[in-house]
């Protein structure tokens, strides 16, 4: 057999019994995401959608999540013609701003199963993986042709085998994982392939998959992937999804991979991707000492319970330094209502730490929390590229929620063992 | 034709900032921006027939397509690099807009070499010595020789 993860699910999708790297084929998608991008993709094809409608009303997921609330009239228009579209196509899965960040809400509502196909207009797409899908990101107009004709074509990936081996040590975690991996790989480390992860992953919850997945594109990945164990089960159940609606699919054990890399997860350290590039990176220790104004602690990469609780029991009882402005970035809604319950927004806010509305717009400098020429800033999120935050003289680390907590408190990059220990 | 030459890793925030990217769509409202945090020389001097030649990934991160929008407006020829980053690729097709994937090419080059480029025959030319670059899958061909995916999808439509 010797077929990969993503062998097999193009093969299901393109209705063909093999599929091999570098063939075209065509598929159908279950889902296509789009975001406050929906107005420009509806837009580039206004007389098309009077004349042939929407291909399917439950193909697109439609989130209001990159400026929200909006921040401009222009931006406000857009948002109104999403809703107006919405309404007028009858769109099924349609969430307005409040909901959470697009990936955040394609998971928990689930949206994205396994063994399922899903194509949107925003790199991190990828991040679906988590729960064993297939996903991947895609331009605007590839998302306007998809709205009218519910198909489109794949290139079969070649696919990479990472293994991880061994328990992470405390302090150290899912987001140092993956920093680890591009890091190593570079950038283009896995340029039009899909990756498979293996090894000794019942460490790992879905919250940590969908970190390590959501970074896939970083090193230029086509898509990530976890495959379904009891841990996803145990998710997806939590979500009222019965086993029996999805079809979890496995690589075989003979499977042909064009690299394999192996990891020891032991002797992974706490670590920063340094400006201006996720691949430049170091550990943590290595740039201590470099302050900072900013703390993003959030995002679709880092902005889940699991992750706003590392933080609030850093800052627990402390205060966040005079110099730095923490700014909390829930992922979602349900996250936001769950911390609120648990304690875990007080504490962080009682730190001193400002609170967003959930979505995506300091991550890349499209609303909210810019930064001035000369600051620094120290962040969850996915990317440091130059200009990212809004300003191209400024400078932007990546770190895990622990490493953003205990700089907070320090006002200058801090290696979170030290804290944890304290 | 004016060569402009970049590094690696050029990224979508690099060709155009993400703080203009829910503002600014059409492509008149881009040129202005384009390579705006890379080069600023760029949008004011760049000319039809122009062309980009650059490093490995070129394009990676985010699924912006303002870039590809930008440089088929500004009237870029091609963009030669020794690797794209995958949604760069593919939006490029989506809009016609020529990349030219050929590491050997790229390395070869230095400031003042001239550049000529035969696609139909997949040859590029760079300082006298000639390389050659695989021509695009048909299905894909098919794609750009009807102007851009959502010709494509319109001639599609209509025979359906």
């Amino acid at each position: 057999m010797s077929t990969t993860f993503t062998e097999k699910i193009l093969a299901k999708y393109a209705k063909e019994k093999k599929v091999v790297p570098s063939q075209i084929v065509t598929v159908h998608p279950d889902h296509l995401l789009t975001h406050d991008n929906t107005s420009a993709i509806i837009e580039k094809i206004k007389p098309d959608l009077e004349e042939h409608g929407v291909y399917s009303k439950n193909l697109p997921i439609i989130v209001l999540d990159h400026v929200i609330p909006a921040s401009s009239e222009k931006i406000a228009v857009g948002h109104k013609a999403v809703r107006e579209f919405v309404k007028k196509f009858d769109i099924k899965n349609f969430y307005d701003i409040g909901y959470g960040v697009c990936h955040q809400v394609v998971i928990e509502k689930g949206l994205a199963l396994p063994g399922q196909l899903l194509l949107g207009s925003d790199s991190h797409t990828c991040s679906y993986g988590a729960v064993g899908a297939f996903s991947s990101g895609i331009d605007r107009t590839e998302a306007s042709a998809l709205l009218l004709t519910g198909e489109t074509w794949l290139k079969v990936p070649q696919s990479i085998k990472i293994t991880l081996r061994g328990k992470l040590p405390p302090g150290v975690y899912a987001k140092d994982v993956i920093l680890h991996i591009i890091g190593d790989v570079s950038a283009s480390g896995a340029s039009y392939c899909s990756v498979e992860y293996h090894g000794d992953l019942d460490q790992f919850s879905v919250d940590d998959r969908f970190t390590i997945c959501n970074m896939g594109v970083e090193m230029d990945a086509k898509n990530s992937v976890f495959f379904v164990d009891n841990t996803t089960k145990k998710y997806l159940t939590s979500l009222k999804i019965s086993s029996s609606s999805y079809d979890a699919i496995y690589p075989d054990k003979d499977a042909t991979y064009t690299k394999e890399l192996e990891y020891d997860l032991t002797s992974i350290v706490p670590v920063v991707a340094c400006p201006h590039s996720v691949d430049n990176v170091k550990p943590v220790n290595k740039v201590k000492d470099v302050e900072i104004q900013q703390c993003l602690l959030g995002t679709c990469t880092n902005g889940r319970v699991s992750d706003l609780k590392i933080a609030a029991n850093i800052l627990k009882n402390k205060k966040v330094h005079p110099n730095v402005r923490l700014l909390i970035l829930p992922a979602s809604k349900d996250i936001y209502d769950e911390a609120l319950k648990e304690g875990v927004i007080e504490t962080l806010v009682r730190a001193g730490g400002v609170l967003l509305p959930p979505g995506c717009g300091p991550c890349l400098g499209a609303h909210q929390g810019c930064l001035a020429p000369g600051e620094r800033c120290l962040s969850t999120s996915n990317r440091n590229f130059k200009g990212r935050m809004g300003c191209k003289d400024s400078e932007i680390y990546l770190a895990s929620p622990a490493t953003a907590a205990a700089s907070a408190i320090y006002g200058k990059i801090t290696d979170p063992r030290e804290v944890i220990k304290k | 034709m004016k060569i402009w030459h970049y590094g690696d890793n050029i990224n979508t925030d690099m060709l155009f900032p993400g703080k203009y990217t829910y503002t600014c769509s059409k492509p008149e409202e881009i040129k202005p921006h384009l390579l705006e945090d890379l080069d600023p020389s760029f949008a004011k001097n760049v000319k039809a027939g122009d062309l980009i030649i650059a490093g490995k990934n070129f394009g990676c991160g985010s699924s912006r397509e303002q870039p590809v929008v930008g440089l088929k407006a500004v009237g870029v020829n091609a963009v030669v690099a020794e690797s794209f980053a995958r949604i760069f690729y593919r939006a490029s097709i989506n809009q016609g807009l020529l990349l030219i994937e050929c590491p050997d090419a790229v390395k070869a080059y230095s400031e003042g070499d001239k550049i000529e480029l035969d696609v139909n025959n997949g040859k590029i030319v760079v300082g006298g010595k000639v390389f050659t670059f695989p021509k695009l899958p048909k299905e894909i061909l098919a794609i750009r020789d009807a102007g851009g995916l959502l010709n494509y999808t319109r001639e599609k439509l209509k025979n359906k």
